[in-house]
């Protein structure tokens, strides 16, 4: 219980001393400082929920099991990872001009914070909360996606806010249906809201509010997965904020939206007769593949190319779960960590390379082997991981998501296959002119801080190589329990 | 449970329909200050109506939603909006991207498709506001037109918060309110968004010169940095 309450007061203890002294020289030394805190405090949770099982905490409000554990652990990694590349990537873009030290203070603020609200909505038992602290992890990333100020990062975030904030306005309108439901089995109060107690009813939940209450919800937060045609906002608040912040939405937030989803898929695939949660993620799942694929190879930002390869990718994990059963949960869960971990990694190092070269503009791009190697090495092999090739993790999960699409959806094989050969050729051809060809770029004026890309790439290698047994079982336990 | 006199649920009722009438309203209203008027209006009602139905069905926890919607949405946030219009010097806004009376029959639209969708639920609430939930609905609807439709900063915000009194009624008329934990994250959340927002507008402001997000779709067009 004490593990739960670290993770959470960490990033909010860290959020308010870097929102005092946030534009001090050490202050992105206190953020990578608070991450590794929040990081160790989450695997002490972990640790104890191996140990000792799902734990249920604090008046029941909080609620740890295998399927939430394993996001936990990996939002609080990833945090720790971009908040060291933030050091050194934010001190070039200090120097460059790009940022003054009152802005660096709100963004090391901002994003403490931000880990905050996503911590709390994977922590949360409570679905009400659960959309406050999306709604919160919306509002404070706004400010970080306009932090350059410049016309087009203004827009994203407009863009942003608007939509996400009509997504998550339809969210609020499930929950409330939700609540609707399962107010007439449970009674009024906090506890008819309460994943868990929602779980044990939820047979006996009204199955037309609940199947209303699921569209909303579907479409409220897969606002926030980026499922198309909902996923307008994503590649703009990709393109135009910091790096770090690009990795953190992509890598994290993307991931939390989708947990939202999925958990609510349980309850209804317990009270509906029939695939009615399934069908709709497959169908959303399936259409965000194959348009974000096409859409890859009109591409001409290196950033917004691969924001649209994480809205192809939350396609290929909706699908996944939505067809269900072990084997495909088990990929979904898997994907979402690789991807998670890839598409961060990949995102550190297009920032770097789009600092070398002063463009994010893909055919100015060249030569970032000749000018830095370590650049040049990080963007190849994380493209070939992203594209799934073997041995990377991405192989793994998006083989087992293949093959039981073939058995259990046969239909939707043929698309998923063209879509994920468009978007390998789409990538490929784009990424190896940048790495290779003739450049007479400068250095840059600090050292690249390609150490987190680095080690994400080694922990998707390895995970395609070989996964560690309690992870496995994790995975295992998470599957049975989406079901 | 429902110990309600005729005359609190006649109330109810007629407040819903304010609020109805109030979502046109703001749909046809193109003058800022006025828009920001409307919308405490439709917060005042809100409470009102929130405050029949804590009386009427002996909720408590209702009587602490109108307090919160009355500070909040009828006097803090139209006092920052106030203070936003007056310091950023936008009193007029010209025409939306669709002109008033063609905005007004899709409104109307959206309010049958919106009680068709209730329709069901309404049939299975136990509430004695449960026919106003087609109400809810149809507000929610309309502000999302109006934010679809209007082209500057601060009336799409205004649709925002509109549509957030939707989902407040919408929460009231269906279950009487959600639990009081939500309901405080929710307002927090608006609140906060407001502050944010704020701050916003001055970078918008400060790059364009003005709030009209037409300059938006320009941005695209010119050669990237």
């Amino acid at each position: 219980m004490i593990e739960i309450v670290l993770v959470l007061a960490v990033p909010v203890v860290g959020a308010t001393t870097l929102g005092a002294l946030g534009d001090r020289p050490y202050a992105a030394t206190i953020n990578a400082a608070t991450g590794l805190c929040t990081l160790l405090a989450a695997i002490a949770l972990t640790a104890h929920v191996v140990a000792h099982g799902p734990l249920l905490a604090l008046g029941d409000q909080f609620l740890v099991d295998p399927f939430n554990v394993f996001l936990v652990a990996l939002t609080a990694l990833v945090g720790f990872t971009t908040a060291v590349f933030s050091r050194g990537y934010m001190t070039i873009e200090e120097q460059r001009g790009r940022v003054t030290l009152g802005r660096l203070r709100l963004y090391h603020a901002m994003f403490q914070l931000f880990m905050f609200t996503m911590l709390l909505a994977l922590l949360t038992n409570n679905v009400g909360i659960l959309w406050v602290a999306m709604e919160a992890a919306t509002l404070t990333t706004v400010l970080l996606v306009s932090l350059y100020r410049t016309p087009a990062s203004l827009e994203a975030a407009w863009k942003y806010f608007i939509l996400c904030g009509v997504g998550i306005a339809q969210a609020l309108f499930g929950t409330i249906l939700l609540y609707f439901a399962a107010e007439k089995v449970l009674g009024a109060g906090g506890g008819a809201l309460l994943w868990t107690k929602l779980q044990s009813v939820r047979a006996g939940l009204e199955p037309t509010v609940l199947s209303l209450a699921f569209v909303f919800l579907l479409v409220g937060y897969g606002t926030k997965v980026g499922l198309v045609p909902l996923h307008n906002w994503l590649p703009d608040a990709h393109a135009e904020g910091p790096s770090p912040v690009s990795a953190v939405l992509s890598g994290l937030l993307l991931n939390v939206a989708l947990y939202a989803v999925v958990r609510c898929k349980i309850l209804v695939d317990g009270a509906l007769p029939g695939a009615f949660a399934q069908n709709l993620l497959i169908g959303f799942g399936l259409l965000s593949v194959v348009v974000a694929a096409f859409l890859l190879l009109r591409q001409k930002d290196i950033k917004r190319l691969f924001a649209y390869s994480s809205i192809e990718h939350m396609g290929i994990v909706t699908f996944a779960f939505g067809i269900g059963g072990p084997i495909a949960n088990f990929a979904g869960l898997l994907h979402m960590t690789v991807h998670s971990l890839t598409k961060s990694a990949i995102f550190f190092t297009a920032g770097h390379a789009a600092q070398k070269t002063g463009t994010h503009i893909m055919d100015d791009i060249r030569g970032l082997i000749t000018i830095s190697p370590i650049v040049g090495w990080g963007l190849a092999l994380g493209a070939l991981a992203i594209l799934g090739m073997p041995p990377f993790g991405v192989f793994a999960s998006e083989f087992l998501v293949l093959t039981t699409a073939m058995r259990e959806q046969p239909w939707a094989t043929p698309f998923l296959l063209a879509a994920l050969g468009v978007g390998f050729a789409a990538i490929f051809s784009k990424v190896q002119p940048m790495i290779f060809g003739e450049t007479t770029d400068a250095r840059l004026p600090a050292r690249p801080a390609m150490l987190p890309v680095f080690i994400h790439l080694a922990l998707v290698l390895m995970l395609g190589l070989w996964i560690p047994p309690f992870l496995a079982d994790w995975y295992r336990a998470a599957a049975r329990l989406i079901g | 449970m429902i110990s309600t006199t005729p005359v609190g649920f006649q109330l109810i009722n007629l407040f819903a329909a304010i609020l109805l009438l109030l979502a046109f309203a703001m749909l046809a209203q193109r003058r800022v200050v006025s828009l920001i008027d409307l919308f405490v209006a439709q917060g005042f009602v809100l409470a009102l109506s929130t405050a029949v139905v804590a009386y009427t069905t002996n909720q408590p926890h209702l009587y602490q939603s109108t307090a919160l919607t009355l500070v909040l949405k009828v006097a803090l946030l139209p006092w920052i909006l106030h203070r936003l219009v007056r310091k950023l010097d936008v009193r007029w806004e010209f025409e939306g991207l669709i002109n008033i009376p063609t905005t007004m029959l899709i409104g109307i639209v959206l309010v049958v498709f919106s009680f068709n969708l209730a329709l069901p639920i309404s049939q299975l609430a136990s509430t004695v506001t449960r026919s106003t939930l087609g109400i809810a609905l149809a507000s929610i609807m309309l502000s999302f037109l109006m934010m679809i439709t209007r082209r500057k900063a601060i009336p799409q915000v205004i649709g925002f918060l509109s549509m957030e009194n939707g989902l407040f009624f919408a929460a009231t008329s269906a279950t009487y309110g959600m639990p009081m934990v939500v309901e405080l994250g929710v307002a927090l959340d608006v609140l906060v968004g407001m502050l944010i927002l704020g701050v916003f507008f001055f970078q918008i402001r400060e790059q364009f010169d003005s709030l009209d997000l037409a300059h938006f779709e320009n941005v695209r067009d010119q050669p990237p940095r």
